[in-house]
Formats: C-alpha cells, structure tokens, sequence
C-alpha cells in the first residue's frame, strides 16, 4: 500500500499485517545532523500516540510517537552505528521500527501523500 | 590578512598547545614531596596493582601549558560579554582576596563550631543581606548552584504541600515557555506534571490563558522574573494573588535579579521562593562553568520547611543547625555534604559590602539603562520582538534577516572575528532566531558605542551581501567552526595513547 | 562607585537618546505597589580597605587548619596544594570566562576539561568520566537516579557506611523523587550483608571507599554479584587520594564512580566549592548527568574540543533531562587538573603513599594512649577509634589545647548511638610532632 502520515511527520507503509514506520524528509531536515537514534525493542507494546523511538540531532531532541497501537516487532539496529542513515535515506533504509497492527482501522485517520504534503506547505 | 603559513603553527602570539599526555612523561613531577616513612602497610587486601598511567609535568612546563590554553578563551576581563541570562560583571579581585583569608579557605567543615565562629557570623551576614534585598524572612544558603537552587525552592513547597495532605492532588507546575528549561527539568525531577503557559504579545505570560490553568491540582507556577525575554511581568501580583488564591506557591526563578535588586523586593511580588545566582547579581565568577551557588530565599509559609543545615543565635554564640533532632522547625532535607559554597559566600559579601544599598540600586539601574541604550541604538536596524523599554537585556529576533542568506548562529560566529562573545542564541524559544543581549552596568558608555557601532556595521554587511564575512567566521578565533555532529556521532571523551587507540580498531 | 563605570553625565546623556525623562521611565513595568523610592536598609557603600577590615574580623575569629595540629576529615581533607594551582585558576581568561558555549573562543576550558575527564577515568579506572558535578554527595545522588533510569527500577540499597550527608542528600532526592531506599545500621566494622537486601525493585548498590570510618575493601565479588542480580554498583570515593594507592573501583567491576575532588587542587573552604567526579561505562553515557567534553575537528581540520552529547541536558531535553544540572564545577575542576598535572601518576603514588604512612604512624601513637581502641583493621589515611569518653565533648576539650582532633560521629550520626566513636584523618600536611602533640593532647583529656 502506499504511505500514510501523521501530522508529527512520522510515515507508515503497511505490508501484509505489518507495517513500517519512519520519519519524513521534511522531518530529517528540519532536525539537521542526525546523531542518535533510539529504537524499540521487539515485543514493545505501543498505543497509538505513545513515545515509541527517539532521534536526537546536535541541538535538538525528538520523540517519534507510534502512529497507530500494535506490537514493535523488530527497530532498525543499523540505526544505532549510522544514524546518519535517517538524514540520507528517511523514506526508506532509515526506517525506525517494524509493528504488528492491532486495529488496521487507525490508519484511516492518517493523511496520504498528498494530504501531507498541503499541510507540509502550510507549515513553511 | 596575511596567510602567512609558519613552521611551528604558531601565529605570533597565539600559541599551540598539546594535550599534557602528549607532552608530559610518568616519571615527571612538578611537586617536591617529602620521602615516605617506613611503615607497616595497613591497605589489606586492597593495594592497587601497576603505575597509574598519567603523565607528570615540571612546574615551569605546568605553568605554560595551562598560561597558554588560558590564552585561547575570552573573558569578562578582556572585553564585553553580552551573554543574555548569564549577567557576565566584573569580577572583583578584593573578593577573591577576601575568600583567601586563611580564617575563611583554611577551615574544616566539621570543625568544633566554637572554632569557627566567625565563618557563621559571615553566613548570618550574608543572610541578612539577601533576606533584606529580597524582603524575604527566610533563606536557604546551602544549594551549590542556580538549579540547585530551583530545586531546593520546589522541594520546600513539596515539603509544604505535603504537610497539608494535598501531595496526591496538588500534582502540576504551571511553567512559561519561554522558561529556562531547568525549570521543566527541575519540576519533573520531583514527580510534577508540567504544564506549558503561553505567552502573550507582549512577551509576558498570557493572564488569562493562566487563570484559565489554575485548579486544585496547581502546585506551583515557576515563573523568571523579570523574565527570560528580559521583561518585567506587568500583572506578577495580580499572577500571586490568584496562585495564592488557588492555593498553589509562587516559584520565582531568579536569574535575572541583577535587573531589579535594590528596587525591587521579590517579596513585594507575592513570591514564596526564589533563587538567587551569586555569580550572577552578586559577581562571584562564572570559572569557565562553575562553581556557583544559588541561595534560595523563602517565604513565611515556607520557612518553616528551609533545609538543612541553617545557622541560629544561640546563647553560646551562633549555632549551626545541622541535624533533624537539633531543628525546631520542619526542615525538608538536607541538599549537600557540609554547608555549601562557603568560598562564594564571602566573594558575595565582599560585594555586597563594597557597593552597599545605595550601590546595588544604582548597580540596576546602570544595568538597565545600558541594555535599554543598545536596544534603542539597534531597533532601527534589527528586529526587536516587543514593544517599550527593556529591563537589563535587549531582544532581538531573526526576522530582519529574512531577505539575507545568514541566520543567527551565522551573525554570532562573525561577532567573534570583530572581538566579541556572541550574546545567548535561540533563547528564549518563544521568540524565533532569538538574540538576547545583556551588557550588564559593567560596560561603559564607550564600550557600548563601539559594541553598537560594531553591530550595525554587521548589520549593513549582512543586508549588502557580504555573506563570506559571515559564513566562514570565525577566521581570527584561535579554531574555525567546529564539527558537533562528527562529535556526537562519535564520541571521544578522553585521549587515548596511539597505541590504546590501534589496539581498538 | 569604583565598579561602575557611568558618570552621571554618561546617564543624561543615555536617557536622552533612548527618549526617556529619568531611570524611572524604564521600570514602568513594575508594579506601583512594588515600587521604592529609597534604598533598602542596609549599609550604604564602603571602599576596599574597610570592607578588607571588617571581613578579616571574621575571619580572625576562626581557627585554621594551618596553624594547628589538625586531623579532621569525614569527606574533606587538608592537602598541600601548590602555589602554582591558585595562580592558573586565578587566570584571568579562566576565572571570568563563561561555561564554553562558543568552543572557538573557549578552547582553553574545553581542553582542560578534556584533560579533567581523562584524569578522572584513568584514576578511577572507568572508561569515561564527565566535565565534574558540584561535588561527592550530589554526585553520588546523581548516580542513583541514573541506575535508576538505567535499570527502570527505583529503590536503592545504600552502605551503613556511606557518609551521613552522602546518604541524607540521596535520601532527600529519594523522598522528593517518590523512590525507595534501604539501609542496615551504621556499625565502625564488620561484614554487611548488602545483596540480602537486594530485591526485584533494586537498581543498585552503592558502597563507600574509604567508608566514613575510614575501612577500605575489595569490592570485586560483590560487583558480580549485584550485576548478577541485575543491580548496579556504585562506588563513592570522598578522599580521591586514595585513588594513588588502593585499586581503582574500575578494575573492580563498578558501574559508576563518583568521587569528591576536593583532596586534588582544593582548599578546605568550610565545606565548598568543591568538586564532584562521576565516571560510568561507555554503553550508559546517554544516562549520565552533566556536561561531557569530546573532541571533534574545525573547519580547517584542526583539532578542537566541544560541549557534547548536550541533548541528555535540561536546556534541550527540559522535562526529559537526565538532569535539571546545568553547571559543573568549572574552577575547581581546572584547580584538579592542574594539581594533578604536576603530581602526575608517580607523584600521585609517592603522595598516597606519605598519606598512609601518616595515618599509620598515627594510628600507632593513638593506639598507644590508654583507653583508646583502634577499630580499624585496613584503612588507607583515616580510621576511627572508640575512646573511653564521649568524643565530641573530648574533640572540644581538645580544641580548647589548640588541637582539632578529628570529627566525632555523632556530629553527623547523632541517632548511631556511636557517641564514643571518633574518625580521624592524617595527610601529608602533618608532621611528627603534629602526631606526638595529638597523642599528647589525648591523653591529657582522657585523664
């Protein structure tokens, strides 16, 4: 299926019954210099809305919140010795974590592609 | 400027300096000691296996290896440092020579206290001299810095909530956001809930969003005043009184009391507890970093939970409280080993007692009528947020930069080439690109007029496109820019020998 | 006003072009009901020489260490500190120098700080140690809640030997943090049974060594054996000294050091400034508190030193900080530094090793006066002794014969029901003679 969005710049891409999440570009860039990551262990229940993963950069830090509720079932350990993965590649290599979905519903309250990017837009 | 490569690295006067394991040796040693006696060892089990593997230098290598490092900072002494929030004064030597008087450096914490009397008749000096300034009846001499301060005023009106049987209810501390964020540090630390208040157009916290947050469940508000964008909160008792009303206490950060001392008594304000930086207002020195010390003054509600240890008058002369059995109050704790920062108590004093009541009010005044002079010699060029005087520092946003290829950081590091400290960056957040200027009464009016002269020269460089001016500076620091992601990337926090280093990999 | 530079003519003329009429024009914010017109009630303004002449009254009135035979200790020491020490830290550049924001223009502190956290994690044999804390009982107290942040568990089991003010300053963050902590009876000697009172909620140990009664130990077991049950050890060095002679707690298998520096470039100053240490493992640098020095490159490639890692900070991270910390003790740091400088690792050893021989000696003279019993067995510059009197009015009948003789437990402990037991400490900063008058003065009171 194609990305969905939240408005605290994470994306998630849903494949079978599972679903990776990671940050936007826009996000990567408006952090800088990614230096630290933290991911989720498998197994890590997560709400929807709760702190699932950290990145830090020099001067900032940020929480990445799931998107949706589910269990983490694998963090992107490359992360952890490059995480300047996040800055090169956000869309896809430097993904966060991997979850099981408990409610495939709440994806719907997400916005596509498009509708992220108005919103990107407005914000700039 | 010349390009002039040299052998050495050295330019002129500016002198290259290894790390001491670079160029010390174990076997060196800048200290005669005396021969050790025979003895029979008493360690046990316990004595240590191997050299410890530091090198040693000669007291003339010593003295050259630190002189130079010193040589590579900027201080107070050489010249302005208008760091907004940090009130970088003079320094005045006469402190320091009194915090060497053998009767004060020379003492032991634990001595017998009738040997020491006349280091309490100095911490009871130094408290009437705070309690006075604030109008507070109580303070809190021990905590060793501005934060630690902080939290020895929250732990007090913890101490106080809890008393009342409200500790289950009384759960959230109001905090502004253009706070110091040791304020939010400091309230989660003790298990509160914090609560952001916005600010309002004229950078001052919003009333009535305020009012809106209060509750039974407000334990506090901690609020900077005059506050972290360098004004005073108009409707502060209005704040108080409704707090009080509600049954919350009044933390006042009080960082920037350098603004109003002598004019102004916090304890006029309504506040329950403030802090207040002795190397700030009171000119003990900032030493790179620390150390500070952060007395905290309290109110009549909460006096009776101050910290140990606390001096009284006995009739044997005066007495240092230091255990709970020997308290006829409720004291809360204890925050530190022995009794704070002695050293910094008299630096204070010094002061306090050379400039008196009629030189700390002019000391404000000054302060503040400096910062409103560079704000009123910039704001044509600049962009300064709000609206009317300033207290002792004068903000400025980026948005005058809006059409140039610079930011803030940018502007600063070009500051250093032409001799000065960059003031605080992006501080407060509330304001964007911020640049808070603080000059401090320490300046003169020349110093100001060059200071001024300089940043609107960079300010028309900026606006014409001289963009490597800023760009590439620093170029005359002693180091170019420096890599922070490849430093925290990749952290090393200690030197390695090569052959530790290899041995690694 | 000799720090102010202003004229009144300066003032005028500064009103003037700002457009206000006088300063009071600029504190229209203040609240009428908060405005002064006089100055408060306090002194006014006074030159050099009488602020000099009253402070050193003061001063006056206390009995130095200097100038009397002297063995208090308890976590602070009296130490030779060269005279070369004062004079760097009294450098200009370095005393009135702010925390190092702008590494360009800051590269002496940063240095230095590096040179700090190198010195630190040799002595105490742990891989990285931070730019200094505000001293060893906050230090200590730090490094509770980061085991506690570590591990997500909250309760702490603490030494009966730890210092007094070490454990009143945890005990106050534990209470104000909502955490737990356990603790067996303060005794002078003895096996303690610490891990029988681990349990699931425990995130660490902390032990002390020198303990407060001066006893040192090889904790090498008890850190497998706390690690194994998930805990962490940490290991309170209050006289740093020691570090020259005892084996390092690295090497035993402790998970955070904290320290007091005070022994290292320090002056007793009645109690502060002084200086923290804090030393941990790499894989726990994210949890540590304070500022941390790393090296990096600048734009020309040379090499330079930063503030870094500076997201775990409250000016960052606010309410999620490792810490609300947001000083070192910068000076003091330097003054370790620079001290340690001189003595390098040789003269370190030669140096722990005079302070041990001292405390043996005195140690052997105490022993000697009737009544007074040794308690400890292994010990490295201070030991405590239990006498046939009360010891805090026996430590003030002794300093009334002009000898400060150490510090009574009680001072610190009063509920121990240690009354009669005295701690004393011996350095390179005593003769022979300061021995023989201690032992001689003893004797007189005990009589």
């Amino acid at each position: 299926m194609s990305k969905k969005f939240t408005k605290d710049h994470e994306w998630i891409s849903l494949d079978g019954d599972v679903a990776t999440v990671g940050i936007t570009d826009y996000a990567q860039a408006q952090l800088g210099d990614v230096v630290f990551v933290e991911v989720p262990e498998a197994g890590k229940q997560v709400a929807k809305g709760d702190d699932a993963a950290v990145v830090e950069s020099v001067k900032a830090a940020s929480e990445v919140y799931a998107p949706v509720s589910g269990e983490v079932v694998e963090g992107n350990g490359e992360l952890e010795g490059n995480p300047a993965l996040v800055n090169e590649d956000a869309d896809d290599s430097g993904w966060f974590f991997k979850m099981k979905l408990a409610d495939a519903g709440e994806l719907d309250g997400l916005m596509d592609e498009a509708a992220y990017a108005d919103y990107v837009k407005e914000l700039d | 400027m010349s390009e002039k490569q040299t052998f050495t690295g050295n330019r002129g006067l500016q002198l290259e300096e290894a790390l001491i394991f670079e160029i010390g040796a174990y076997e060196n040693c800048g200290v005669d000691l005396e021969d050790v006696p025979q003895v029979e060892s008493r360690l046990g089990d316990c004595a240590a296996q191997g050299n410890i593997d530091l090198p040693g230098l000669s007291e003339p290598e010593a003295m050259r290896h630190f002189v130079r490092l010193s040589q590579k900072n900027h201080a107070i002494d050489a010249g302005l440092y208008p760091l907004g929030s940090c009130t970088m004064k003079h320094n005045p030597r006469l402190n320091e020579k009194m915090a060497r008087l053998p009767g004060f450096s020379d003492i032991h914490p634990l001595q017998p206290q009738g040997t020491v009397q006349g280091a309490l008749e100095l911490m009871d000096a130094l408290a009437h001299w705070l309690k006075t300034l604030t109008g507070m009846p109580e303070v809190a001499l021990s905590p060793k810095a501005g934060a630690h301060g902080e939290l020895c005023g929250m732990m007090a009106i913890r101490a106080a909530i809890e008393a009342k049987g409200e500790l289950a209810t009384r759960t959230r501390v109001l905090v502004p956001e253009s706070a110091h964020g040791t304020n939010p540090a400091t309230a989660a630390l003790l298990g509160f809930k914090v609560d952001g208040i916005p600010a309002d157009a004229s950078g001052r916290v919003d009333l009535a969003a305020f009012k809106e947050k209060l509750g039974d469940d407000v334990a506090a508000i901690m609020l900077t005043n005059p506050n972290t964008c360098g004004l005073f909160e108009r409707d502060i008792i209005e704040i108080a009184d409704a707090l009080h009303e509600a049954g919350g206490y009044f933390y006042c950060d009080g960082a920037n009391f350098n603004a109003i001392v002598g004019r102004v008594r916090p304890g006029d304000l309504g506040v329950d507890a403030m802090h207040i930086n002795l190397h700030k207002t009171f000119s003990t020195p900032h030493g790179g970093g620390g150390p500070g010390s952060g007395p905290t003054v309290l109110s009549e509600r909460l006096a009776p939970f101050a910290p140990l240890p606390y001096v009284e008058k006995s009739e044997d002369g005066l007495r240092l409280v230091e255990n709970n059995g020997d308290a006829e109050n409720n004291p809360f704790g204890r925050m530190v080993a022995f009794h704070g920062q002695m050293g910094m108590y008299v630096r204070a004093l010094s002061y306090m007692m050379s400039h008196g009541a009629d030189g700390l009010r002019q000391v404000a005044e000054d302060a503040v009528l400096n910062a409103n002079y560079i704000l009123a010699s910039l704001k044509d060029v600049m962009s300064a947020p709000f609206e009317g005087p300033c207290m002792h520092e004068a903000l400025f946003d980026d948005s005058w930069m809006k059409d140039t290829d610079i930011d803030t950081l940018d502007f600063a590091k070009a500051m250093i080439d032409e001799g000065y400290h960059p003031m605080t960056m992006y501080f407060p957040l509330v304001v964007h690109g911020a640049m808070l200027i603080e000059p401090t009464e320490t300046e003169s009016r020349a110093a100001l007029d060059l200071f001024i002269a300089t940043m609107r020269d960079l300010v028309r460089g900026a606006k014409d496109g001289e963009i490597d001016r800023f760009k590439n500076a620093p170029e005359l620091a002693p180091r170019r820019r420096l890599d922070e992601t490849l430093a925290a990337r990749s952290p090393v926090l200690r030197w390695q020998s090569p052959e530790a280093k290899k041995a690694a990999e | 006003m000799r720090y102010l530079p202003l004229t009144d003519a300066d003032r005028q003329a500064m009103l003037a072009n700002i457009g206000a009429a006088n300063i009071d024009d600029l504190f229209v914010d203040v609240p009428e009901a908060a405005r002064r017109d006089g100055t408060v009630d306090l002194p006014r303004h006074q030159g050099e020489m009488q602020v000099e002449r009253q402070l050193s009254a003061m001063a006056g009135k206390n009995m130095t260490a200097s100038t009397v035979p002297f063995f208090c200790g308890a976590g602070a020491y009296k130490h030779h500190v060269p005279a070369t020490v004062d004079h760097i830290i009294q450098r200009s550049e370095f005393l009135t120098s702010y925390t190092p924001y702008q590494p360009e223009i800051t590269q002496g502190t940063l240095q230095y700080l590096f040179e700090f956290q190198t010195q630190v994690s040799e002595l105490t044999g742990m891989p990285v140690a931070n730019a200094s804390m505000y001293d060893g009982s906050t230090a200590t107290a730090e490094a509770v809640l980061m085991a506690h942040r570590v591990t997500r568990k909250s309760r702490a089991v603490l030494s009966g030997r730890l210092h007094p003010h070490y454990t009143a300053v945890i005990e106050n963050l534990t209470e104000m943090g909502g955490f737990a902590l356990v603790q067996p009876d303060m005794a002078p000697a003895g096996a303690e049974d610490l891990l029988a009172l681990i349990d699931d909620e425990t995130s660490c140990v902390v032990v002390q060594n020198p303990d407060f009664f001066g006893n040192v130990a090889d904790f090498t077991k008890l850190a497998a054996q706390v690690q194994a049950k998930g805990c962490l050890l940490i290991v309170a060095v209050p006289e740093v000294v020691s570090l020259g002679l005892l084996k390092r707690p690295g090497d035993m298998g402790a998970d955070i050091v904290t320290g007091e520096g005070q022994s290292i470039g320090g002056g007793l100053n009645f109690g502060g400034p002084y200086v923290g240490l804090f030393a941990a493992r790499d894989k726990h640098i994210r949890q540590m508190p304070g500022r941390l020095c790393g090296e990096t490159v600048d734009a020309d490639g040379q090499r330079g030193f930063v503030l870094t890692l500076s997201t775990r900070e409250q000016h960052i991270r606010r309410d999620k900080a490792t810490s609300n910390i947001c000083t070192n003790s910068g000076l003091c740091s330097l003054a370790f530094t620079a001290h340690m400088t001189l003595l390098g690792g040789k003269g370190m050893r030669q140096l722990a090793e005079l302070n041990h021989a001292r405390a043996v000696q005195l140690a052997d003279a105490l022993g000697a006066v009737k009544g007074v019993e040794i308690l400890t067995d292994a010990f490295f510059n201070e030991f405590s002794v239990k006498l046939p009197a009360n010891a805090a009015q026996t430590v003030d009948a002794l300093a009334d014969k002009g000898v400060l003789g150490g510090v009574p437990v009680s001072r610190l402990a009063p509920q121990a029901g240690l009354d009669d037991v005295l701690v004393v400490a011996a350095t390179e900063a005593n003769t022979q003679d300061d021995i023989a008058a201690f032992a001689a003065a003893l004797t007189e009171v005990l009589s």
